[in-house]
């Protein structure tokens, strides 16, 4: 399905731009929290189009990059166990942990193989009795459902051989601490579309109620995007701070509520670290005790260690908004797609890498 | 990572499963956070599962706005 029937980008992409330039007369600092959303902001070239005080900021929205490196650590020294399989989205093998990555385990034997959806690693699970699967599970709030759903079709089939590495985390608690810490200014939030598919528009009201900011729930074409900033910009012209939903083709106000009550039977939120952020409170996801037989943290008994960032990365600070990715002294010279330092240079929808890969976007202005 | 990619059903098979269609190729996806979700439905896929049903309506709704700044802008052109 077209997701965007009947409408003509070539039409009404000027339109909306026009409009956005009739309210852009005070600047307006915006972040798109999502990750998707700040690869898709690239590729379509929207940056370049926007008026001058218009200006688009990456948040921390891009789950691999605020993985920090001792989980890695963790799920590399898992995989160097005998008898493991170690089951893992494909954005994971190149990033670096403290002295090696998954793929380099790889390539030293580890039997270590991506998939493309958790119950890919459930099959793996039935398909090899005799070894010891574990899924390495990085995600949103958009993801967690699916891995609790293959985690209940775990204990329903009575596999013995099936683990859990959760590094999940939940998108929310992430806005509070950035508002919280202050450290950059945001006039509003474009808000992430797939996250809001699961857990709708409640969850964001903190933006408004206790930050006085606005945010839209935003979808992913270069339409959707640009409308959303338009909304945003009316909140302002109007004196409003609230949360509205652009994407309502896919996003309802209650979200998916079958799918949030499949995640919350299996897991429960604990405190996190995250890459720049630090500790935030009740922003991961661990599974719950009914499951805990699935968790290869207790199974094979992986201690958290912290592992410092590489000298002079800025990932941390890019994460929340504070630098933008040329302003770090290894952008573009040591760190590289090919040859990254930081896990924002590692995940193709890191900032670091949608800033080398399209340029900064906002030439000429 | 959050990419949904949109599809419609073509066939419910068992156990939750169904055949779902994404321009023109087709693949099974679980249906086990979205168990309402019937044939011939579009729905947005994520990780080999569905995740909302996609509402035509509403895709018709939300950009109804750009409808009416086309009005406007044709209104304008005629009138210029």
């Amino acid at each position: 399905m077209n997701p965007l029937p009947r409408h003509d980008e070539g039409k009404l992409a000027p339109l909306l731009l026009e409009k956005i330039g009739e309210l852009a007369d005070l600047p307006m600092r915006l972040m798109e929290v999502c990750g998707t959303h700040t690869v898709a902001i690239f590729r379509s070239g929207i940056r370049s189009l926007l008026p001058q005080g218009v200006e688009l900021i990456s948040g921390p929205g891009c789950p691999v990059c605020v993985t920090p490196a001792g989980e890695i650590d963790r799920a590399i020294t898992l995989a160097r166990r005998d008898g493991v399989i170690l089951a893992t989205f494909g954005d994971l093998m190149r990033v670096p942990g403290s002295s090696s990555s998954l793929q380099q385990e790889r390539a030293s034997g580890a039997d270590i193989r991506i998939v493309l959806s958790p119950l890919d690693a459930l099959q793996m699970a039935q398909d090899h009795p005799e070894r010891a699967v574990c899924f390495f599970a990085v995600g949103f709030e958009t993801t967690s459902p699916a891995i609790a759903a293959a985690v209940q079709e775990a204990k329903r089939k009575g596999l013995a051989n099936f683990y859990l590495l959760s590094s999940q985390r939940i998108i929310p608690p992430a806005i509070r601490a950035l508002l919280s810490g202050g450290r950059v200014k945001i006039d509003g939030f474009i808000l992430p579309g797939h996250v809001s598919v699961i857990i709708g528009r409640a969850p964001y009201l903190l933006i408004s109620e206790e930050f006085g900011l606005p945010g839209v729930i935003t979808g992913f074409e270069p339409l959707d995007i640009l409308e959303g900033i338009y909304m945003l910009l009316r909140q302002r012209e109007e004196g409003r701070t609230s949360i509205e939903i652009q994407y309502s083709r896919a996003v309802k106000e209650e979200g998916n509520q079958h799918a949030l009550a499949i995640l919350n039977a299996v897991f429960t939120p604990v405190d996190a670290r995250w890459r720049g952020l630090g500790t935030i409170p009740k922003s991961g996801l661990v599974l719950r005790e009914g499951f805990s037989a699935l968790d290869a943290a207790q199974a094979f008994d992986l201690p958290y260690e912290e592992v410092e960032d590489p000298p002079g990365c800025l990932c941390g600070e890019v994460l929340q908004g504070i630098h933008r990715p040329p302003d770090c002294a290894l952008f573009g010279t040591r760190c590289t797609p090919e040859d990254p330092i930081g896990p924002c240079m590692v995940s193709s929808e890191g900032s670091c890498a949608a800033y080398y890969k399209y340029g900064r976007g906002d030439e000429g202005k | 990572m959050c990419l949904g990619i949109p599809g419609q059903i073509v066939a419910i098979t068992e156990n939750q499963l169904a055949e779902v269609d994404f321009s023109g190729v087709r693949r099974e996806v679980s249906l086990m956070l979205c168990p309402d979700l019937k044939v011939g439905d579009y729905c947005l896929v994520h990780v080999g599962f569905a995740i909302q049903r996609l509402e035509e309506e509403e895709a018709l709704e939300t950009l109804k706005l750009l409808d009416e700044f086309l009005e406007a802008s044709d209104e304008s052109s005629s009138e210029a």
